[in-house]
C-alpha cells in the first residue's frame, strides 16, 4: 500500500532535517529554528493524517510497508529483518501524541541560544526513534529505534540540562543524564536477551511481529521470558523501583526535552509492554499480571506522596509522572478489555497533560530561575494565562471529569474494580493524594497574595502560549469527546491474545 | 606451482623494500610523502587482490587463494593503508627513520594474509612470526621514549612465549594427526579419536592459548594495556586493527576448518574464554583513566564478544557463526579505527593522552568530537552505527547455537561497556575546556575519518552488501571442511 510510505515519512523527516541542520552554520541560529519547527508541524500534520485515515472499523495493522533490510543470509529466512511498519489502533494514538508533543517542543525551544544546532540535531533524532517504536512492526527494528531514542538523551540533559540544588548537596544535570542512560540502557539489556530468546524459540527465522504472534510459545518459555519484557520495557515506564531515574533525569532535562521524555518517551516503555510482552506472551502476561499490579500500584502510590514532599516545582511533576505511568501499569495488568483500554488512553492523556505542565514549569523557570514552590506566591496576578494553562494539565492530572486524565483514570479504575477491587480502592486514593499535592501547589504558588519579590516576572512568550494553547486543545477535546480515541483503541485491544 | 597468486604479496614486499630505499637514498623526499607513497603500495596490493575474487586456487599445500583470503587481502590492505596515512604526521614530528617504519608496516599485512590463506600449521606459524615480529619492532619504534622500550619488550617475551606454547600444541596435533595440512586434520579428526583424546586435547587447548595471546583474551592479555599505552599511537591503532584480525582469520582457519569436527569438545573452552575476556576486560576499563588503556581494555571486552563466534561453530552447522564473526570484526575494526584516528589528530596537536585532557573537547574541534562520540557509541553497540547491527547478529547467531547465556553475559557487557565509553562523552560535552583556542583538523585527517564514520554507518545502516561478502568469504572457508568430511566419509 503506498500510503505505507507516509509512515516512513514520519521517520524520514526527522532523519532528514537532522542532517539540513547539520550543513547550515551554527551561526545561522534562526534559521535553525525555522527548519526545525517547520519539520516539527510536518510531523504533527502527519501524525494527525494518521489518526484520522485509520480505519478503526476494519482495525488492525494498517499502512503497511515493508523494506527488506537483511535477508536470505545465515540464520535469517527469507523475510529475516525487514523494515515493516505499520501501525494499529493501539499505535496510532501515540503516533499523534509524539506529533503533538515534537511540535510543541519545537516552539517552545525557541529561546534556546547555546548550540541550538547540535540541540535541534539531537532533538530530531530523539524523535524519529519515538516514531519508529510505535511505528515498527518488526522486533529488530522495534529495538533499533527504541535504541535510538535512547542515544541522544545522554548529550540532551547533559548539556542543556540544569543542576537542582538542594542545599546539602547538589544533583548536577550529568547525574541526571549519566542516571537516566544507565537505566534505561540497563533495561533495554533485558529487552535484548528476551528477543534473543524469542527468536530462537520461535525458529522462524524472521524478527517480523505479526509472524512472531502466531507462535505458540510453551508455558515454561512464556513464564521466563515475560519478566525480561515487563521488567525491561517498564524501566523505561516507569516501574517501581526502577523509577528513580525519572525524576532525575526530567528534572534534569530542558524543557522541550522534558516534554518529550515524560510526555512520550516513557510510553515507548509501556507500549512495549503491549506490542511485545502482551501480544506475543499471553499467558506470560496472565502469569505475572499480579506482580505488575503490585509494582504499578506501588508506584503511583510512592510516586504521589513523593510528589506531596517535593519543593521544586519540576520534581513535583516528574514524581507525578512516575503516579501516572503507574496507573498506566495498573491498567494493563487488569488484563480486561476496558483496563487496558485505559492504559492506552491514560498514556495519551498523560502524555499531553505532563508535556504541557513541563511546558509551564519551564517557562517560569525561564523567567525567575528557581522553581521552589514556596517562594512564589500570587503569580496569577502577573502571569494569569500561565496560571490558568498549569491549573489546566494540574486539573486534568487529578482527573477532573472534561478532561482528558478523567476518562482515561475511570477506565482505568473501572477495570480493576472488575478484577481487583482492592486495587481499584488504591488507586483511587491515589488520586486523591494528586488531588490534594496539586491543588495545594496551586494555592502556594500561583494564589493569595503576590510575593513583591516577583513583581518582575511577565506573562510568557508568545510561542509558549501557542504551545500550550495546541496542547489544552487536545487535553480538553479528549475529555469531551473521547470517543476517536476509544473507537481506535478499543478495536486493537480486543485483538490482543489474551485479553477478555 | 602457480607463483602468481602471490603477487600482491610481491607487491607489498617490493613496496616495502623501495620504501626503505627511498628514505635512504632520496634526502630531500618530505618525510610525510614517505606515508603517502606506502599507503598507495597498500592500496595497489588491495586492488591487484581482486583479481582472485571468485577464484579458488592452491598454491603447492601451503596457501589457499578463494575469497577467503581475498577477504582478508583487502581488509588488511585498507587497514594498512588507512594506518599509513593516520601515520604522516606523527611519523614526522616524533619517530626515527619513517622509512623502516612503513615498510614494517606493509610486511605485517604480509604476515595477516597468509595467516588467513595458510592450509596448513607451519605456514600459519610462519606467517604468524611475521606478522608478530614486524608488530615488536613497530611497538618499540619509539626509540627514546622508555614506556615504549618497555612495551616491545614485554610484547616480545610474552610474545616470544605464547608463540612456543601454540607450536607446542601444534606439534601435539601433528603427533596425533600425522598431518600438518588443515584439510588432513580434519579427515583425521572425523573418525574416532578417543584413544589418543588427551594428547589431542592438551594440544587444542595450547593452540587456544597461543592464539587467545594474539587475539587478546583473558587469561593471555596482560600484554594488552602495556603495548597500547607504549607503543607510538598508529602502532597501538595497528595492532588492535590487524593483530586481532588477523588472529581471529587463522582462529576460523583453524577452527573452523581443521579442528572443526571435535567443535563439541573444545566449544566450551572457548565459550568460558569467551565470558571472562568480555567481563574482564570491559570491568577494568571502567578504571582507567588514560585513553589508550581504556581502548586496550575495551579491545580486550571486544575481543570477548568475537568469540562467542568461535564458540558458536558447530560440526555439521551453518557457517552462520564464522559469518556474523567476519562481520563483527569489519565492524570492529573500522570504528576503532575512526576512533583512534580522531585520538592520533588531537595527540598530535596536543600531546595529551589522558581522558581528563579531552574535556570541552566539542568546543575545541568539533568535527572531531562528534566523530569520536559516534565511534564510541557504535563500540558501545548503539544504533545507526556499526556495532548495534553486527552486535545484534552475532549475540543472535550464539544464541541461535545453545549460547544464550554467553550472549546474556554479552548484552550485559556492552551495557557496561557504554558506561565507560559515555565518561569520554562526558569530557568532551559536558566540561568546560581549559584552553579556548580551536583545534584545527588537517584535510587529510579530516577526509580519513570522515570516510571511516561514513563506513561505520554504512555498515550500522544497510550491512546486506557487506553481509554478502562475509558470506562468500566463509562459504569457501567451510567447503574445503565438507569437502574433507566427505572425502573420510568416502573411505
Amino acid at each position: 500500500m503506498d500510503s505505507g510510505w507516509l509512515l516512513f515519512a514520519t521517520i524520514a523527516v526527522p532523519l532528514t532535517t537532522a542532517l539540513i541542520i547539520m550543513a547550515i552554520p551554527s551561526t545561522y541560529k534562526q534559521q535553525v529554528r525555522w527548519v526545525a519547527t517547520a519539520a516539527g508541524f510536518t510531523m504533527f500534520v502527519l501524525s494527525v493524517i494518521f489518526f484520522v485515515l485509520y480505519n478503526y472499523k476494519e482495525g488492525g495493522l494498517q499502512f503497511d510497508l515493508r523494506l527488506p533490510w537483511l535477508e536470505n543470509v545465515a540464520f535469517l529466512g527469507k523475510d529475516g529483518i525487514t523494515l515493516h511498519l505499520a501501525v494499529d489502533g493501539i499505535s496510532v494514538p501515540l503516533v499523534l501524541l509524539t506529533g503533538i508533543v515534537i511540535f510543541c517542543g519545537c516552539l517552545i525551544s525557541w529561546n534556546i541560544k547555546y548550540r541550538n544546532k547540535d540541540f535541534f540535531i539531537l532533538l530530531m533524532l530523539l524523535v524519529s526513534g519515538v516514531f519508529g517504536v510505535f511505528q515498527a512492526a518488526d522486533l529488530f527494528f522495534l529495538f533499533f529505534f527504541y535504541e535510538l531514542a535512547v542515544l541522544p538523551m545522554y548529550l540532551l540533559i547533559g548539556v542543556w540540562g540544569s543542576s537542582t540544588d538542594f542545599g546539602t548537596y547538589v544533583r548536577t544535570n550529568g547525574y541526571g543524564a549519566m542516571k537516566l542512560t544507565l537505566y534505561l540502557v540497563a533495561g533495554s539489556a533485558l529487552v535484548f536477551i528476551g528477543i534473543l530468546a524469542t527468536f530462537v524459540e520461535a525458529g522462524r527465522g524472521t524478527f517480523d511481529l505479526p509472524v512472531l504472534g502466531q507462535v505458540t510459545y510453551s508455558e515454561t518459555f512464556q513464564k521466563t521470558f515475560y519478566p525480561f519484557f515487563m521488567l525491561g520495557f517498564g524501566v523505561l515506564a516507569g516501574l517501581w523501583p526502577f523509577h528513580t531515574w525519572s525524576p532525575d533525569g526530567h528534572v534534569a532535562a530542558p524543557t522541550a526535552v522534558s516534554m518529550l521524555h515524560a510526555g512520550v518517551l516513557m510510553k515507548l516503555g509501556a507500549y512495549g509492554i503491549i506490542r511485545v510482552g502482551m501480544s506475543l506472551f499471553p499467558e506470560g502476561a496472565e502469569f505475572w499480571a499480579p506482580a505488575l499490579l503490585v509494582l504499578g500500584t506501588t508506584g503511583a502510590l510512592y510516586g504521589a506522596i513523593s510528589a506531596m514532599a517535593q519543593r521544586d516545582l519540576k520534581y513535583v511533576v516528574g514524581y507525578s509522572s512516575v503516579s501516572h505511568m503507574g496507573y498506566v501499569l495498573m491498567g494493563l495488568a487488569t488484563l480486561n478489555p476496558i483496563g487496558v483500554n485505559g492504559a492506552v488512553l491514560q498514556m495519551f492523556a498523560h502524555g499531553v497533560m505532563t508535556a504541557l505542565f513541563f511546558a509551564m514549569v519551564g517557562a517560569i523557570y525561564d523567567q525567575a530561575r528557581v522553581r521552589e514552590i514556596w517562594t512564589f506566591g500570587g503569580l496569577s496576578q502577573r502571569m494569569p494565562r500561565f496560571v490558568a494553562f498549569f491549573a489546566i494539565a494540574g486539573l486534568s492530572s487529578l482527573g477532573l471529569p472534561g478532561l482528558a486524565g478523567f476518562i482515561a483514570e475511570f477506565n482505568i479504575f473501572a477495570g480493576l474494580f472488575k478484577t481487583y477491587p482492592v486495587f481499584g480502592a488504591l488507586g483511587i486514593l491515589t488520586a486523591a493524594i494528586t488531588a490534594v499535592y496539586i491543588l495545594r501547589l496551586l494555592a502556594a504558588a500561583f494564589f493569595g497574595p503576590l510575593n513583591e519579590k516577583w513583581a518582575h516576572l511577565k506573562e510568557m512568550r508568545l510561542l509558549e502560549q501557542v504551545a500550550g494553547a495546541i496542547l489544552i486543545v487536545f487535553i480538553v477535546f479528549m475529555g469531551v469527546w473521547p470517543a476517536p480515541f476509544v473507537d481506535r483503541i478499543a478495536q486493537s485491544v480486543l485483538a490482543l491474545p489474551g485479553i477478555g | 606451482m602457480d607463483w602468481s597468486l602471490l603477487v600482491p604479496e610481491y607487491i607489498l614486499a617490493g613496496w616495502a623494500a623501495m620504501v626503505v630505499s627511498l628514505d635512504l637514498f632520496w634526502g630531500r623526499l618530505r618525510k610525510e610523502q614517505l606515508a603517502y607513497v606506502a599507503a598507495a603500495g597498500a592500496l595497489t596490493a588491495t586492488l591487484v587482490s581482486l583479481i582472485w575474487v571468485n577464484d579458488s586456487a592452491s598454491f603447492g599445500n601451503l596457501l589457499q587463494v578463494d575469497n577467503y583470503t581475498t577477504f582478508f587481502r583487502v581488509f588488511f590492505g585498507l587497514i594498512a593503508f588507512v594506518i599509513c596515512l593516520a601515520s604522516a604526521q606523527y611519523v614526522k614530528d616524533r619517530l626515527l627513520h619513517p622509512g623502516e617504519y612503513y615498510a614494517l608496516i606493509l610486511l605485517t599485512v604480509i604476515g595477516g594474509t597468509y595467516m588467513a590463506a595458510a592450509k596448513e600449521l607451519l605456514t600459519a606459524y610462519i606467517s604468524l612470526e611475521l606478522l608478530s615480529f614486524s608488530l615488536y619492532v613497530l611497538t618499540s619504534y619509539a626509540k627514546f621514549d622508555l614506556k615504549s622500550n618497555e612495551a616491545g619488550l614485554k610484547y616480545m617475551l610474552l610474545g616470544a612465549f605464547s608463540s612456543a606454547i601454540f607450536l607446542y600444541g601444534m606439534s601435539l596435533v601433528y603427533g596425533v594427526t600425522k598431518t600438518t595440512s588443515f584439510a588432513g586434520i580434519a579427515s583425521a579428526l572425523s573418525g574416532d579419536t578417543s584413544g589418543i583424546a588427551f594428547a589431542l586435547m592438551l594440544g587444542i587447548v595450547l593452540m587456544i592459548a597461543g592464539l587467545g595471546f594474539k587475539v587478546a583474551a583473558v587469561p593471555f592479555h596482560m600484554w594488552t594495556p602495556d603495548a597500547y599505552e607504549g607503543a607510538p599511537l598508529p602502532i597501538t591503532a595497528f595492532i588492535s586493527a590487524i593483530s586481532k584480525a588477523a588472529g581471529f582469520a587463522l582462529f576460523l582457519k583453524l577452527f573452523g576448518q581443521a579442528l572443526l569436527p571435535m567443535a563439541d569438545d573444545w566449544r566450551w573452552i572457548i565459550a568460558g574464554l569467551s565470558a571472562a575476556t568480555m567481563i574482564l576486560g570491559n570491568l577494568v576499563a571502567i578504571q582507567q583513566h588514560n585513553i589508550k588503556r581504556l581502548l586496550a581494555y575495551s579491545s580486550i571486552g571486544q575481543a570477548g564478544f568475537m568469540l562467542m563466534g568461535i564458540a558458536a561453530l558447530t560440526p555439521h552447522g551453518p557457517s552462520d557463526p564464522a559469518s556474523a564473526l567476519l562481520l563483527y570484526l569489519v565492524g570492529y575494526v573500522i570504528t576503532n579505527l575512526a576512533a583512534f584516528v580522531c585520538v592520533i589528530v588531537y595527540y598530535n596537536q596536543t600531546g595529551k593522552d589522558e581522558i581528563a585532557d579531552f574535556g570541552g573537547l566539542a568546543e575545541r574541534a568539533p568535527f572531531l568530537a562528534l566523530c569520536l562520540t559516534i565511534a564510541l557509541f557504535s563500540l558501545a553497540g548503539m544504533p545507526l552505527f556499526a556495532g548495534f547491527a553486527t552486535k545484534f547478529i552475532l549475540f543472535q547467531t550464539a544464541a541461535q547455537q545453545d549460547l544464550l547465556w554467553l550472549s546474556s553475559i554479552a548484552v550485559f557487557m556492552s551495557f557496561v561497556s557504554l558506561y565507560y565509553y559515555l565518561g569520554i562523552i562526558k569530557q568532551m560535552y559536558l566540561v568546560e575546556p581549559t584552553e579556548k583556542a580551536r583545534l584545527p583538523v588537517p584535510r587529510m585527517e579530516y577526509a580519513v575519518v570522515a570516510v571511516l564514520i561514513v563506513g561505520v554507518l554504512l555498515v550500522g545502516l544497510y550491512p546486506q552488501p557487506l553481509f554478502n561478502g562475509v558470506e562468500n568469504a566463509t562459504s569457501a572457508l567451510f567447503q574445503i571442511t565438507q569437502a574433507a568430511a566427505a572425502a573420510s566419509a568416502g573411505l
